[in-house]
């Protein structure tokens, strides 16, 4: 049965789809004007130089030993971030998953608390307990522990324990969101058909939790790249991360064709790890829009 | 109880003070009464806070960061509901691929959305100013608004809307009558989220806010890079606890919920 343009059922079709572009069309200019053109302008920058096209601020990843150690450091870093959150956030989640409704909202309560408190708050706060003679090395100091300070800011170590810390509620609260959905049927079966509590969490639970802690993954991990704050306040100019470079070159050098190339590899590398991910679970999963 | 659960639930609970620890310790350095950051800090005062509201500058960005937010995350909290409508009403692949385009600014490292807003705002003169502050912030904020709201609008039943509108209401009557009302909790957590992430925005800020429009956040970073000043906790302490209010506010707004559907 064709419809004809006449058909009601058409113009009414049509008619929500008018609305539907008018009720995105602000959001879309916004989104549009201050991040996808400036994107596009910023691939532009980084292919040109006196106004003639080149490759020079690429063939730099090769040539400048800054350019490979940055990425490396932040990929190691990254790294390390994504496994420490899971070890950390899994637990969380499991306890808060299978807890009664009273203290599993206590657990999320201590979870989303310090999500929703500034990034550069928290930054400042590790600063503090971290440093020199912050609280962290005094206590230790105390009680004989240790003789001198220990050495936990103003190099790596700091900015990956900050970071872990800033970055623990985005892998919680997937985790938890998949971990409630699983059937407590399931463990229960498996238990009743004899296997051993062992065997029915990485039989049963384990595989059935494995998206969100793939969804956490991603977000960590991502996030991580593309962090600033904290390796600028914590690293003490020894840890220097992608965004660092970024900032450096505008800041100082006034380096825009660098700035750009290296954003635009930044960014590539982000949207790779959301592509491999997507393979495994969709995007607006892992953003929690679905 | 088994040994290995009262392993997990202790080892879980040493992670969770592990994680309020750094957010409530800097309450009491915030009331310390000496210049170094001690702990136990040896005497008690008010006196960083008197600093804070003495200072004519902290105050100046006191007020830029409080506009900010409240201007950027109503306007966020408009456009990403009526954005979070259209996506829920359209079933076209061409509108999904549009989903992942709004939520672009939550995946973008923030320092390339920083260079980016810098190279636009140098060239149409709007760096510096309070109106490019709250735009950049309007941007940051709708991803939060539109998945809230999304969230919402999945658990409400279309049928509702369909009864308004064919008893003769119109869309725009039918959508604040019927619709808002059972998915105000969404909007007001989508809204609180935008207010609290304009607060706390720094990169941004740091690459285009300037002169009399700094932003609290870009003051406290340039400040921090130079000495560890108690001032900045006594900030830190403030911005904790709005944080911390706007948790309970979204919470309580989920409470009173209307119950959906049930009783429909």
């Amino acid at each position: 049965m064709s419809a004809s343009p006449s058909d009601p059922s058409v113009v009414h079709k049509r008619q929500e789809q008018r609305l539907v572009l008018l009720l995105l069309a602000p959001s879309l200019a916004v989104v549009g004007c201050l991040l996808i053109v400036p994107l596009c302008w910023l691939v532009w920058q980084s292919v040109r130089q006196d106004g003639a096209f080149t490759l020079a601020h690429y063939a730099r990843f090769f040539s400048d030993a800054v350019y490979w150690t940055t990425f490396l450091q932040t990929f190691r870093i990254a790294f390390i971030v994504t496994a420490v959150t899971v070890l950390l956030g899994y637990p969380i989640a499991y306890v808060a998953a299978g807890a009664s409704r009273r203290w599993s909202i206590f657990i999320l309560a201590m979870v989303i608390l310090p999500f929703w408190t500034s990034v550069l708050v928290r930054a400042y706060a590790w600063l503090i307990l971290l440093q020199r003679r912050g609280l962290v090395n005094s206590v230790l100091t105390d009680f004989g522990l240790i003789q001198n300070p220990l050495a936990l800011v103003n190099n790596e170590l700091g900015t990956v324990i900050a970071t872990v810390h800033i970055l623990l509620p985005f892998m919680v609260l997937p985790l938890y969101a998949t971990m409630q959905k699983i059937p407590a049927e399931l463990t229960m079966a498996g238990a009743s058909l004899g296997g051993t509590p062992f065997y029915v969490f990485t039989r049963v639970f384990l595989p059935l939790s494995l998206p969100g802690v793939v969804a956490g993954m991603v977000l960590v991990f991502v996030l991580t790249l593309g962090f600033y704050i904290t390796p600028e306040l914590l690293g003490g100019g020894r840890t220097y991360m992608v965004s660092m470079l970024v900032s450096r070159n505008i800041e100082v050098y006034n380096e825009w064709g660098a700035a750009s190339s290296i954003s635009i590899v930044l960014l590539a590398c982000v949207f790779l790890v959301f592509r491999l991910a997507s393979l495994i679970i969709p995007f607006e999963r892992i953003m929690g829009a679905r | 109880m088994s040994l290995s659960r009262i392993i997990l639930y202790v080892a879980v609970g040493l992670i969770l003070v592990w994680l309020m620890v750094p957010v409530l310790i800097i309450v009491p350095m915030s009331f310390s009464g000496a210049r170094f950051l001690a702990f136990p800090p040896p005497s008690w005062s008010l006196r960083w806070y008197e600093a804070y509201l003495e200072s004519a500058a902290w105050m100046q960005a006191t007020r830029v960061s409080l506009i900010l937010a409240v201007s950027s995350a109503i306007i966020a909290t408009v456009l990403g509901t009526a954005a979070a409508y259209a996506l829920n009403l359209s079933t076209s692949r061409l509108v999904r691929s549009l989903q992942v385009v709004l939520l672009l600014p939550l995946v973008v490292p923030i320092v390339i959305t920083a260079v980016g807003v810098f190279l636009v705002y140098a060239n149409v003169g709007l760096l510096a100013t309070m109106s490019g502050l709250i735009l950049a912030n309007v941007m940051l904020g709708l991803p939060f608004v539109i998945i809230s709201v999304l969230t919402g609008l999945r658990k409400f039943d279309p049928a509702q809307e369909m009864v308004s509108r064919s008893l003769g209401m119109n869309r725009l009557r039918t959508f604040f009558i019927v619709t808002l009302p059972q998915i105000r909790p969404s909007v007001i957590s989508g809204l609180l989220f935008a207010f609290i992430s304009a607060l706390d925005e720094t990169v941004v800020a740091i690459f285009i806010s300037g002169g009399e429009y700094q932003t609290l956040t870009k003051r406290m970073f340039t400040a921090l890079r130079d000495e560890i000043d108690p001032t900045i906790a006594a900030i830190s302490t403030l911005l904790t606890a709005i944080s911390f209010l706007m948790v309970i506010l979204v919470s309580l707004s989920a409470r009173t919920a209307p119950r959906k559907n049930a009783d429909a």
